[in-house]
């Protein structure tokens, strides 16, 4: 079983103060797959992706990657198991170039980084496989860059090559098109479809169009909890899901 | 990259030529020291977006320890140096393993409070000569061949600590490590979702920062062969804070222009108008923070990028919108 699963999620619940804001949510994620959370403003997306990464900890509850649990885990210890996330808002390093940007993702290999007397024209070394990283996400021209002169969407196309840098079994996307102008969209769907090929996704999305382009399951939260899973097709039909998406729509 | 060789090269040859301009060579002296303990401060708040309030802690307990060392224990100076630094990293050890724990507001107030009760500690125990402070230490023989007590070795030796004390902050902040520094100040949740120990990685800063920070008090004490309070109470923590401000925090020489021109000031200023320097000073600091955050050099870097980089930052954005009609 923890083959087919990569990830799995047993009574997950988290109160703030008396206000349950994920409450027994058990969720698998199948191996191989592009999973999405789906849900209303304030359904606990987000927090699910927060107790996952262990940015929060769980009230209850607990999480299995590859059959391990790992609800004791610090946040860099999740990281370095294999799941890496991104945010909802780009998360780069605005004052490093965008080369240097995806070095930060592959030089803790190295085992180098608490060396403080080393040049860091050590770190040359891993110029090829950076910019590998930056072909592929189609940003190698602007190696050099100030990444905070980069418009948006390559700053999210930047998370996704230094993310990617780390070689994670699973990846973790919150939002990655949230901000986004169409052409943006289509290059990030496209990118994600390339990296899910021979890893996991799960990722919350509100574009219900990049949702039924590319996920195979989609997880529906409501207050907390879930309210339906399934394929599009399928979850798409549930009256249930259809009320809450309208009832939020005219909230 | 050559900007900054040029940078080194034009600092050293300023220090080595500086004492025979006329200049007093106490001054020139307690300018490196400041500019040291500027730099180290840097390393955090520059580079590690950690704003220390406690700095002084350092300084100030490396001052009373080389001056205790050298005094009352007549040890040669380069022991009593090395004594009051690495009291200084073991301070900085037990402080930062506290003070990391919380970030912001909440770093700042934790490392001002144990510099705090550091200070009265100071002020309690016998050793530190409680108000007077310890006077007349001796500056023995660095090495048991280099005469201290004349003050053109005594020069060039601080300058030299300087130096030493430059290069290794310079390397920190360009090193595996210093990449790892950089990117927890820009963005930390990203830092740590790459697998980084964050915690870690700001304790490393703080204790490399709280040595060198000891070593420029140390240092300090030789040269005014005394060790007082004022070395160890907040003030100087101030103080260090609007160097670095004023010079341009996150520069590698920011902090050293910053360290002279409050020196500098100080030195002008103080018996010409009296306690009035600490309201210009405060008003420098408030004109700073409003008008030209980056600091002097910071500002300097600006002007010179504007002038001659301008066309490349265009150029990307440029490439970018052809790139999305095609």
């Amino acid at each position: 079983m923890s083959n087919e699963y990569i990830l799995e999620t047993r009574g997950l619940t988290k109160e703030f103060k008396g206000f349950v804001a994920v409450s027994d949510v058990n969720l698998k994620v199948r191996r191989g797959s592009i999973h999405a959370l789906i849900g209303p403003n304030g359904a606990g997306k987000t927090t699910v992706f927060n107790l996952l990464t262990k940015f929060l900890q769980p009230t209850t509850g607990s999480i299995f990657y590859n059959g391990t649990d790992i609800t004791e885990d610090r946040p860099a210890q999740v990281a370095r198991r294999g799941i890496i996330r991104s945010f909802q808002i780009s998360a780069v390093f605005p004052h490093l170039t965008v080369l240097e940007n995806v070095r930060i993702g592959l030089q803790r290999k190295l085992g180098t980084s608490f060396h403080f007397w080393k040049s860091q024209k050590s770190l040359e070394q891993l110029n090829g496989r950076a910019m590998e990283l930056l072909e592929a996400v189609d940003l190698a021209s602007f190696a050099g860059t100030m990444t905070v002169e980069l418009p948006y969407g390559r700053k999210r196309a930047l998370e996704i090559a230094t993310t990617l840098a780390l070689d994670p079994e699973l990846m973790l996307l919150d939002e990655p098109t949230q901000g986004m102008g169409h052409e943006d969209v289509g290059r990030v769907v496209g990118l994600i479809k390339k990296v899910a090929a021979d890893r996991t996704v799960l990722m919350v999305e509100h574009n219900l169009n990049v949702v039924a382009d590319l996920s195979h399951v989609i997880t529906v939260l409501q207050h907390g909890s879930v309210l339906a899973e399934g394929p599009y097709e399928e979850v798409s039909k549930n009256p249930q899901v259809l009320e809450a998406y309208v009832g939020a729509a005219h909230d | 990259m050559s900007r900054t060789a040029l940078g080194f090269i034009l600092l050293i040859i300023a220090g080595v030529v500086a004492p025979w301009l006329n200049i007093y060579p106490t001054f020139l002296m307690k300018g490196w020291c400041f500019a040291l303990f500027a730099c180290a401060f840097n390393l955090l708040l520059g580079y590690t977006g950690l704003l220390s309030f406690g700095h002084a802690a350092f300084f100030g307990a490396a001052s009373y320890i080389t001056g205790h060392a050298l005094k009352v224990w007549g040890l040669p100076p380069e022991i009593g140096l090395l004594a009051g630094t690495v009291f200084a990293g073991v301070l900085g050890y037990l402080f930062g393993s506290l003070a990391i724990r919380r970030a912001g507001i909440y770093f700042a107030m934790i490392t001002l409070a144990l510099a705090q009760m550091l200070y009265f500690v100071w002020l309690q125990m016998k050793f530190t000569g409680g108000e007077d402070g310890l006077q007349g230490v001796p500056r023995g023989m660095m090495f048991g061949v280099i005469d201290l007590t004349n003050n053109v070795n005594l020069y060039y030796v601080v300058f030299a600590i300087f130096l030493f004390g430059f290069f290794m902050i310079y390397r920190t902040i360009h090193s595996p490590f210093g990449q790892v520094l950089k990117s927890i100040r820009e963005n930390e949740p990203r830092s740590i979702s790459l697998g980084y120990d964050v915690a870690k990685y700001k304790l490393l800063a703080f204790v490399i920062s709280a040595t060198l920070s000891g070593l420029a008090g140390a240092t300090k004490t030789v040269v005014f062969q005394l060790a007082s309070l004022t070395d160890a109470h907040w003030h100087m923590s101030g103080e260090v804070v609007l160097m670095t401000l004023l010079g341009g925090m996150g520069t590698v020489f920011g902090p050293v222009v910053g360290a002279f021109v409050i020196v500098t000031l100080q030195n002008e200023l103080a018996d010409k108008v009296g306690s009035w320097v600490q309201v210009i000073m405060g008003f420098i600091f408030v004109i700073c923070v409003l008008a030209f955050r980056r600091g002097i050099v910071g500002e300097l870097m600006a002007l010179f990028r504007n002038l001659y980089q301008r066309p490349v930052g265009l150029s990307a954005r440029q490439a970018d919108v052809k790139d999305t009609k095609a």
